[in-house]
């Protein structure tokens, strides 16, 4: 049995956790460590690479490596982390504004590169941690402080978006449902590539729109319909434009894109971290300039 | 005594560049010092852009103002560069006679028309290689055999294959037999360069600053192209596969720096390098280096700014930038080589340290040292330190404290240890690594980092430990003394040289590492100077500044050059004349 992700180690700081009553995090936590266990992943062996905000503060509420990094940077920091010792299963956590708006430049690239990490999207459609403003998900016409006659912005489709770029894993969840969004978690991170799992996750204090009851009336999975192949890029990219009535969760695409990591000549044998500086090739290297 | 200068002058994409390396190279081998930069413009095809080659039997690591051999390979650069033959220089030129050459007005120079493009087409079937008609028709005026080139280019073209020799050589023999026809063994523009006796290794500043990143075990480098940085990061790419390298082309200098600490977090050797605007957009990073205790090495290579500013000149007007970048205090390193051999040698220098005190280190070049090629006597790989990780040994299962003093200097574990969690933050943190909202915590973590200070100026010399000791220069007394920084090593050392052996008693003092200050170094050096001069690549004499910040010395004078073109001796000389 591997260890409880959240007890082997005991919280250290004075602060309580910095969550809301009644926040989405903590569900997204639980499911998360119940998919390190299913995995048999022991707290030493995952890292994870966290950006800023309510939600990348999942990983200092668990035993586990972690990089806490700068706002947007995860995709990019955790990355390094797995080209250096691909050993480690890496996952980067954020939020919306993380990943989609300070990060999405990076999103997009790292969909591209496929390396062999998984991103886990605490959806909220706002901003929490600076209390509030829209994000880049957030449905027009949703007010806040600075928006207070509306989002002028239509929302940034995640799903659509990494399905047009053929990301290799594309994935939604939803935090009201902790068995389901287990499930996916541990698939994203089975799935060797860059996989991209994106939690809608109610904010209770600042999101009075897209609550956990708004969610549950429309929330269904696509992997339960019959005939439904998340193989089928042209289906995927249908169900990945729905929203509305219904919000299609599950495993909404995938193929089998080598990852990066993978494909690297330099990682064939071992990992980065574990070969030798090869001292012995150095004066024939310096040699070639005379 | 021998000090020559070739310029070759055209336009981009006539091949400029290969001349230039390719006779340098030849002189190095022939045991020559040699000393090559550019004039390039910002563009692919056309303008006007000049190579310098200067070669001597002592070493040289600054250009020249006088020209002895100009080899122009169109018109234009003919009439622009005349001017700066020495009396008597040569001008080979592309036409088939001198007779419709527009010279400027008592120019005696001694003409040499050799018929490039004609040449190129007819032995060649291309235009293309008039670089090589002019090569070979130089190996002619410098008295060496054509069999040499032959090695050149086999060297040079060995990806492309035999047919790309064979018709480069023919060329370059066209050349030589032209000039052999119709330039008598007695012709007064023959230059002999009689072969040395040691071979020598010729670079450029890039290549240095990425042989020294190699041979201090470089395991990861993540970047984005920028000039003048980009050959640094092409040449690591290009030794990846046999040296186990990875580099990464990230979307972005912010991905650049970021990724490159994900890849020192888990435990290998990292890097990136850029220039100044790069650099702008990695100040976050630097930050999270700082913060979070992740080694990281930085090389800007400056070129004059801000925003776009002068993409393929150079300036020294980032040292106070790179010193200060970032919000917040913490330490870093910062490294600014004078020449190839110290690119080499700081470079892995750099690594060592940023690895032993975890914090960032910036290498600050420049385009003109990045890009000008020198020869060196020799590199030494054998005598560089690669450090190990050593952790803190047998710990508890899931007690280590990423932040705990341990007593044994900066020890630290990797992620991925057996039943050890790692846990680095980019917020203030308690030992254990986790965010803190603690005002003790603070100050502990505070007093942590800043307390690297100290122990870290302790491993700097300060100023150049130079093989050939500059200690005669420095120690002084003297009436005046030159301070400068970076890439200007050459071109002062050049300098005082002269004036010294005019009478003048001058000293000079190249600082290469600047953080943290060797404030100490500095005042006993300034103390045995009645005046102060700092020689600066920048506007507002930002070494002056940052003596004046770490010493309370007050620099008055200063020779400043910001026009985007590298100094020279005979300029500083000449301003340091008119300042007396």
């Amino acid at each position: 049995m591997p260890l409880d992700p959240l007890t082997t180690r005991p919280l250290d700081h004075s602060d309580d956790i910095a969550w809301c009553p009644g926040c989405g995090n903590f569900a997204i936590r639980e499911a998360v460590k119940q998919a390190l266990e299913e995995l048999h992943i022991e707290p030493w062996q995952v890292v994870f690479v966290s950006g800023i905000g309510q939600a990348a503060k999942l990983p200092q509420y668990m035993a586990c490596n972690i990089f806490d990094v700068l706002h947007g940077r995860a995709l990019v920091t955790a990355t390094g982390v797995k080209l250096a010792n691909h050993r480690l299963i890496v996952i980067a956590e954020g939020g919306d504004a993380d990943m989609y708006a300070e990060g999405a430049n990076h999103l997009m690239h790292a969909l591209r590169k496929n390396t062999d990490i998984t991103c886990l999207v605490h959806n909220n459609q706002v901003f929490g941690l600076t209390k509030g403003q829209f994000s880049p998900t957030s449905e027009s016409g949703f007010q806040t402080g600075t928006s207070p006659q509306g989002s002028p912005e239509p929302p940034f489709n995640p799903l659509a978006f990494a399905v047009a770029l053929e990301a290799g894993f594309v994935a939604r969840g939803f935090a009201g449902d902790v068995p389901r969004l287990k499930e996916l978690i541990v698939a994203a991170i089975q799935h060797e590539g860059f996989s991209l799992l994106d939690i809608l996750q109610p904010c209770v204090t600042f999101n009075k729109v897209n609550t956990f009851k708004w969610y549950q009336s429309r929330v269904y999975y696509v992997n339960d319909t019959p005939g439904y192949d998340p193989r089928d890029k042209t289906q995927a990219f249908a169900r990945s434009l729905e929203w509305g009535s219904k919000i299609p969760c599950g495993i909404i695409y995938r193929n089998d894109r080598p990852a990066l990591d993978r494909q690297l000549p330099q990682l064939r044998d071992k990992p980065l971290i574990d070969q030798p500086v090869p001292t012995d090739k150095f004066r024939a290297l310096i040699e070639r300039f005379r | 005594m021998t000090d020559l200068t070739f310029r070759i002058a055209g336009q981009a994409g006539q091949g400029l560049q290969s001349i230039s390396t390719t006779l340098g190279r030849l002189l190095a081998r022939a045991g020559y010092h040699v000393f090559a930069n550019q004039d390039l413009m910002s563009r692919i095809r056309g303008g006007q852009n000049a190579s310098s080659i200067r070669v001597a039997d002592a070493p040289v690591s600054a250009p020249s103002e006088s020209v002895n051999v100009l080899i122009a390979l169109d018109e234009h650069s003919l009439g622009l560069h005349v001017p700066s033959l020495v009396p008597g220089g040569v001008a080979m030129f592309d036409a088939d006679d001198s007779d419709s050459v527009p010279l400027p007005d008592g120019s005696n120079a001694v003409l040499f028309p050799v018929p490039m493009t004609r040449l190129a087409e007819s032995v060649g079937k291309s235009p293309l290689m008039l670089n090589a008609v002019a090569l070979g028709a130089l190996i002619f005026l410098t008295d060496y055999p054509l069999e040499q080139l032959k090695t050149m280019f086999q060297e040079a073209f060995a990806a492309k294959g035999g047919q790309a020799v064979q018709a480069n050589f023919a060329c370059a023999k066209a050349g030589f037999d032209h000039a052999r026809q119709y330039f008598k063994a007695s012709c007064p523009c023959r230059i002999a360069l009689p072969p040395l006796t040691q071979k020598r290794l010729f670079l450029t500043g890039n290549e240095a600053i990425a042989l020294g990143a190699i041979c201090s075990g470089v395991k990861f480098h993540s970047g984005y192209p920028m000039s003048p940085s980009t050959s640094i990061m092409e040449f690591l790419a290009a030794q990846g596969r046999e040296f186990g390298i990875i580099v990464e082309q990230t979307e972005d200098e912010i991905g650049g720096i970021n990724m490159a600490l994900g890849a020192s977090y888990a435990g290998v050797r990292a890097m990136t390098a850029t220039s100044g605007g790069g650099f702008a957009l990695m100040t976050e990073g630097l930050g999270l280096s700082g913060i979070s205790e992740t080694p990281i090495i930085i090389v800007i290579c400056s070129r004059p700014g801000p925003a776009t500013g002068f993409p393929t000149r150079t300036e020294q007007a980032d040292l106070l930038f790179a010193l200060h970048a970032g919000q917040d205090e913490f330490p870093r390193f910062i490294f600014a080589p004078g020449n190839a051999e110290q690119a080499f040698r700081l470079t892995s220098k750099a690594f060592d340290l940023s690895q032993k005190y975890q914090v960032p280190a910036i290498v600050l070049s420049d385009q003109f040292l990045s890009d000008s090629y020198a020869t060196i006597d020799d590199l030494k790989p054998e005598a560089l330190h690669i450090g190990s990780f050593a952790g803190p040994g047998d710990l508890p299962a899931y007690s280590y404290q990423r932040y705990a003093q341990t007593g044994d200097g900066y020890a630290r574990l990797l992620p991925g240890t057996p039943n050890q969690v790692v846990v680095t933050a980019g917020h203030e943190h308690s030992a254990s690594g986790l965010i803190t909202e603690s005002a003790a915590d603070r100050i502990q973590m505070m007093d942590r980092r800043l307390g690297k200070l100290e122990p870290m100026r302790e491993e700097l010399d300060g100023m150049t430990a130079h093989p050939d000791s500059l200690d005669h220069l420095t120690t002084g007394p003297h009436d005046h003394l030159l301070l400068c920084f970076g890439s200007l090593f050459g071109a002062v050392r050049e300098a005082v040289d002269v004036l010294r052996a005019q009478g003048t008693n001058l000293g000079m003092l190249h600082l290469s590492e600047l953080a943290p200050f060797p404030a100490k170094l500095l005042t006993e050096r300034a103390a045995r100077s009645r005046r102060l001069i700092t020689v600066e690549g920048n506007a507002t004499a930002q070494l002056a500044q940052l003596i004046h910040a770490e010493t309370r010395l007050h620099i008055a004078d200063s020779i400043l050059k910001f026009d985007g073109r590298p100094f020279t001796a005979a300029e500083i000389i000449r301003e340091f004349r008119t300042g007396i």
